[in-house]
Formats: structure tokens, C-alpha cells, sequence
């Protein structure tokens, strides 16, 4: 098993939920997280005063999936994410040890 | 004027309506009123009944703007504090009004009915206000000083009359203004039982003493009758009485409470805490534009002035105009609007336009209103940045600086063409010579005054330094002397006598909320609510605090 973790720009995570459907994938986590990456940020003045603004507001989604899923799921999301500018994001994927389905105590691949 | 006709048209054909002979069956329903006397009682009742409306409705709408502020310094501050703002907000007007009710009104109005004031001035409200006649003064080379009212002690019986009563509301939603001002300079820090503390002082003393001198026919009122002064220091619905007041009170308190954690970084530069709701700041701002509407033309204390009119438009134009130039200044130096200074620039004109609203010319309005624009943004950049004073909601700026200004510019636009006698000061003019006659209440002054107007003198309006240039007759430099007077003395008395206040309540309950308790938002540990339990607020306005 596999969990994917993907930072992306808000707006992007109608696309990416279609791909990723698109493929089977049956569920996802969202949260809603900011951050930065190498580009920094950038001043604002405040009633005369400055500040810098270095979060952006991004969009967290968390898939676990079968190994056989993960490449394409991959794929998919850096696909439907892409904008070609800067702050598109990040894919990660992490091995998982166990999963378990709360329902019905299932566990492991058939908990996915 | 229609009644004017009507009574004299009346009064030649009353005679014929009742003659003994006249068929009684035949005579119309209206006849038995339509005699001199009785229909002049119906005209003044109806005159005095149009009156208390006016000032009632107008009173209503300066209430509403408690909203107004509430919403403009809630949005300003932070999300983590928006309770406490919102509740220093709303008690203010609790407190206060009890505080004026105990002794503020009957210090600040005491003494109205004593004058001085025009020949010939009548009450717009009723002859009820004649039980407010006991003012406390001091007397020094034969003048008269006012100094305080004492009557109407807890609107007690003595004063029980429709008249009162409808001064009273009038003047106490004005001074709820005043309180409400430094709750936003003092946001975010705030110890809520220290503020109590003050709600109760502000209503009772220091908007009291200074309103008396002003509006109360105090000794500021009666600059142009002992020292010839144009008509005393004048302030028509409030830059100085209300506003100037209200910042003053605010700088003192901001000084003595000290920044927000965090505000100033150790090389003493202020960092930015933006605000959390720009749509409250904005919807507050309309709805403060809104009531000032009443602010403004309800201060006639007469529906029958039309002058209302006048004073309505001028108190738009500036806010506009304020609004405009604040916009272009902020995307002359920075490049972007900041919406809440373009709010904060329509306020500062409001409160500009307050005292001069009766006094001016459109074209003064504007002028008003784009120097305020200006001044309101280099305030607050001065009281930030210079003077190192933490003010979440630039209240020190839209109200103190401004407040000052608007006295200060009616000294300068007014253009003669109202408030002939204010403050029982008649400026007569007659080929280019100017004649004094002041109201000393007795029949031989109204006499001369008459004689004088028979003979062709014109009874100027009040009027500034340089009124010409906007329609008056002549230039009254004196009137600016008045302002300036009146200024310094608010900046001087109030700004003591608040901070005596602080420093002396900061022995009784601190007046400082607890570090932890600021840093984690006063909303639960002061309140014992949040304003938003069901979100999950990110403190991104917080500025790192050095531990």
C-alpha cells in the first residue's frame, strides 16, 4: 500500500479529483494548508507600514492506494495539477504499513 | 412663511368671521380656530411638535452609529479578540448613558437656559428648557466664565419636561460617541474591568465640562462676548465637543496602556496587524456615514431650520470628497488603496465637516473634506511611526487630528450666511463697517439691534478668516482666534484630565490585560465567550513576541 500526499493550488482540486476518479481512485483526505517553496514571498504595505507575505493558501489531498495504483495516480495528479507557474505544488508517496476499515474491521488491502 | 401669511391674512379677516350677525349654521368648522391667537398657538405647537420629531429621529440615527464603530473596530482588530472589542463596543453605551444620566447632562446643560444667546432666540424644543438654568462660574474682571451646569442631577423632577428629555437623548448618543472613540485606539489590551470603570467616568465628567464650555454657554461660548473673539469659540454638531474630545481621550489612553505584544520591533518599527474583517470595516463605515447624516442636520435642534438641507449635503460632500483624496494618496506613495485607510479617510472628513456642516459653502465642504483625506493618512504614519503609540484602529487620527482641523476650518470658510447672533454675538455690517451688539438679554439691546436692522445693517452669519473667498460679506480673523482657543484648550484640559484618569484606575483595576491572556486572545479568559467557537483561527495577523 501506498499513500500519495499532494500540495496543490486551491483551485486545482475540482481538475484533480476528476482525474484521479478518472483511474479509480475511490477516496481522498482534503485539508486546507499554506506554505511556500523556493520562490519566497513577496511586501505588503498596511496602513503605511510593511510586511512580508510568505504563506500561500494550498491544498493538501492524502490518497492511500495498491502499489499498482500508485504510479498512474501519480501521474494523473501532476497532470491535472500543472499550470506551468510557479506555487503548482508537490507530489509525495510514502509506503503504508496497515490500513483499517472502521465499518466493517477490514484490514489491509481489502480496507483500501 | 406660509404661516406668517396666513396669520396676517387672518388677522385683517378675523373681525368679519365674527361678526354677531353672521349666520352661525352656515360658518365653516374651522372658523373658531382660525382666529390670530389661537391658530398662532396651533403654529407654535405644531412648530415645537416638528421639533421634538426632528431631534428624536436624528438622535435615533446617531444611536445606529454605535453599530457603525463597533463593526469598524471589530474588523480592524483581531479575530481572537473580536468579542472583547465587540463588547467594549456595545457597553460604552450602556455605561455612558448612566454616567450622563447620574451628572454629565446636568453639568453639560445645566445652565443652557442662561445664554448667551441671540436676540429674539426662542427654544426650538419648548419653554420646558427653562428649568436648566443654574450655571456655575467664576467672575473675573466683571466677566462671567462659565464653568459647569447644576441642574437636572438624575433627570430628577425638577427638570421633568418633554424639552429636557429630548436634549437629553440628543446629547447622549453624542457623548456615547465620544466614549465609544478610544475603545478602538485601546483595542486588543484592554482589561474589561478597568474599561468599566471608565464608561462610567467618560459619560459623567470630562465630555461634560468641556461640552458645557462649548455648547452649554460655558466660557468657551462666551469668547466673542467677553473678549470679542467673533462669536466664541463655535462648534456646531461636534469636531471639537465630540471628535477632538473622543481622540484626545483616545492618546492619553493609548499612552498609558502602552502597544500591543509585538507591535514595535526592538529597532522600535511598527509591524503590521491587519484586521480581520474588511467587510465589517467598510459596512461600519456606511453605517457611521449614515448616522452622521443625523449627526449633523439633527444638531439644529430644529426640523423647522431648513438649514437641515444644507447642513445634509455639505456632510456628504466632504465624506466624499475625504474618501477620494485618501484613495489617491494611498495609490500615490504605495501603489494599492488599502481599504481600510479609504474608510478610515471618509470617517476623518465626517468628523472634519462636523463643527463648520452649517457654516459653509458647498465648495467649503469639499475643501474640508480633501484636507482631511490628506491629513487622516500623515496622522496616522506620525502617531505610528513617530510618536511609537499603538493604534489598532486609527482613531487618535480620524478623530483627534481631524476633530481639531474641522473646528480650525470653520474659523477659516465659514462664509457669514448662518448663526446670526450665535452665542449672543450680533456682527452687523453696513457699507463695509462692522457694528457689535451683544445680547445682554435686556429690552434696550433688542431695541438697538432693531433700530440698527431698520437702518439698514445686516446681521452677518458667523463667519472665518477668510469667508470672502467663499461668499461672506467680510473676513472675520477673530473667529479663528475663538477656534484655536477652543482647541488647545480640549487638547490641554481633556488630554490631562484623562490621563489622570488612566494613571489614577490603573491603581484601583490594572488596566492592562495579562500577557497570557493577550497572546492567546482575550475572547475566553475575559469574556468567557469566543466570537467564533467554530472556527479555526489561524493568528496570522499576530507578529512574533520576544519572550
Amino acid at each position: 500500500m501506498k499513500k500519495i500526499e499532494a500540495i496543490i493550488k486551491p483551485f486545482k482540486l475540482e481538475e484533480v479529483k476528476e482525474a484521479l476518479a478518472g483511474i479509480g481512485v475511490e477516496g481522498m483526505t482534503v485539508s486546507e494548508v499554506k506554505g511556500f517553496g523556493r520562490q519566497k514571498g513577496h511586501t505588503e504595505i498596511y496602513r503605511g507600514s510593511e510586511y512580508s507575505v510568505d504563506f500561500l493558501p494550498k491544498v493538501k489531498i492524502e490518497v492511500v492506494l495498491d502499489n499498482s495504483q500508485s504510479q498512474s495516480a501519480v501521474d494523473a495528479i501532476v497532470k491535472a495539477a500543472k499550470t506551468g507557474k510557479i506555487g503548482d505544488g508537490k507530489v509525495f508517496v510514502l509506503p503504508i504499513e496497515e490500513a483499517v476499515r472502521i465499518r466493517t474491521d477490514e484490514r489491509g488491502d481489502k480496507a483500501i | 412663511m406660509h404661516a406668517f401669511l396666513l396669520v396676517a391674512l387672518t388677522f385683517f379677516i378675523s373681525p368679519a368671521l365674527f361678526a354677531e350677525n353672521a349666520p352661525a349654521a352656515a360658518a365653516p368648522s374651522f372658523a373658531a380656530e382660525s382666529t390670530g391667537t389661537a391658530l398662532n398657538a396651533t403654529t407654535g405647537v405644531d412648530k415645537i411638535a416638528v421639533n421634538l420629531i426632528w431631534i428624536l429621529i436624528a438622535g435615533f440615527l446617531v444611536m445606529f452609529m454605535q453599530a457603525g464603530f463597533a463593526l469598524v473596530e471589530t474588523g480592524l482588530c483581531r479575530a481572537k479578540n473580536a468579542a472583547h472589542v465587540m463588547s467594549t463596543n456595545f457597553m460604552i453605551y450602556s455605561l455612558g448613558m448612566l454616567g450622563f444620566w447620574i451628572c454629565g447632562f446636568a453639568i453639560m446643560f445645566g445652565g443652557y437656559w442662561n445664554g448667551p444667546v441671540p436676540i429674539g432666540w426662542q427654544p426650538t424644543l419648548g419653554h420646558g428648557l427653562q428649568w436648566l438654568n443654574v450655571e456655575h462660574g467664576i467672575k473675573l474682571m466683571g466677566k462671567t466664565f462659565g464653568l459647569m451646569g447644576g441642574r437636572g442631577f438624575f433627570l430628577n423632577p425638577s427638570v421633568l419636561h418633554t424639552a429636557v428629555f429630548a436634549l437629553f437623548l440628543f446629547q447622549m448618543v453624542f457623548m456615547s460617541t465620544t466614549a465609544i472613540i478610544p475603545t478602538g485606539a485601546m483595542a486588543e489590551r484592554w482589561n474589561f474591568k478597568n474599561f468599566i470603570l471608565y464608561g462610567f467616568w467618560v459619560g459623567m465628567l470630562p465630555y461634560a465640562f468641556f461640552g458645557n464650555w462649548v455648547w452649554g454657554r460655558g466660557w468657551l461660548a462666551q469668547l466673542g462676548q467677553n473678549f470679542g473673539l467673533g462669536h466664541g469659540h463655535v462648534d456646531f454638531a461636534g469636531s471639537s465637543v465630540v471628535h477632538m474630545c473622543g481622540g484626545v481621550i483616545a492618546l492619553a489612553g493609548a499612552w498609558v496602556l502602552g502597544a500591543r505584544l509585538g507591535k514595535f520591533d526592538s529597532a522600535g518599527r511598527a509591524r503590521p496587524m491587519p484586521g480581520h474583517n474588511i467587510i465589517y470595516v467598510m459596512l461600519g463605515t456606511f453605517i457611521l456615514a449614515f448616522g452622521w447624516l443625523g449627526f449633523n442636520s439633527g444638531s439644529t435642534l430644529a426640523g423647522t431650520d431648513s438649514r437641515i438641507a444644507v447642513i445634509a449635503v455639505n456632510t456628504m460632500l466632504a465624506s466624499a470628497a475625504a474618501a477620494v483624496a485618501t484613495c489617491l494618496v494611498m495609490y500615490a506613495k504605495f501603489g494599492k488603496p488599502d481599504p481600510s485607510m479609504m474608510c478610515s479617510g471618509m470617517l476623518a472628513g465626517l468628523v472634519a465637516i462636523s463643527a463648520p456642516c452649517a457654516f459653509v459653502s458647498s465648495m467649503g465642504a469639499v475643501v474640508i473634506g480633501l484636507v482631511a483625506g490628506v491629513l487622516v493618512v500623515f496622522s496616522v504614519f506620525f502617531v505610528e511611526g513617530t510618536l511609537k503609540l499603538d493604534d489598532p484602529v486609527g482613531a487618535i487620527s480620524v478623530h483627534g487630528t481631524n476633530g481639531a482641523w474641522g473646528v480650525l476650518s470653520l474659523g477659516l470658510f465659514a462664509n457669514g450666511t448662518y448663526g446670526q447672533g450665535w452665542n449672543g454675538v450680533h456682527v452687523l455690517l453696513k457699507n463695509g463697517v462692522t457694528q457689535i451688539i451683544k445680547n445682554d438679554g435686556t429690552p434696550e439691546i433688542a431695541k438697538k439691534f432693531m433700530d440698527a436692522t431698520a437702518a439698514g445693517w445686516v446681521d452677518q452669519g458667523v463667519t472665518g478668516a477668510f469667508g470672502k473667498w467663499f461668499g461672506a460679506a467680510y473676513n472675520d480673523g477673530s473667529q479663528f482666534g475663538a477656534q484655536i482657543v477652543g482647541t488647545l484648550t480640549c487638547l490641554v484640559f481633556v488630554g490631562f484630565f484623562s490621563f489622570l484618569w488612566f494613571k489614577l484606575s490603573n491603581l484601583v483595576v490594572p488596566i492592562r490585560s495579562s500577557r497570557e491572556h493577550e497572546i492567546g486572545g482575550l475572547d475566553m479568559p475575559e469574556m468567557g465567550a469566543e466570537a467564533y467557537p467554530d472556527y479555526h483561527l489561524t493568528d496570522r495577523s499576530s507578529p512574533p513576541i520576544a519572550s
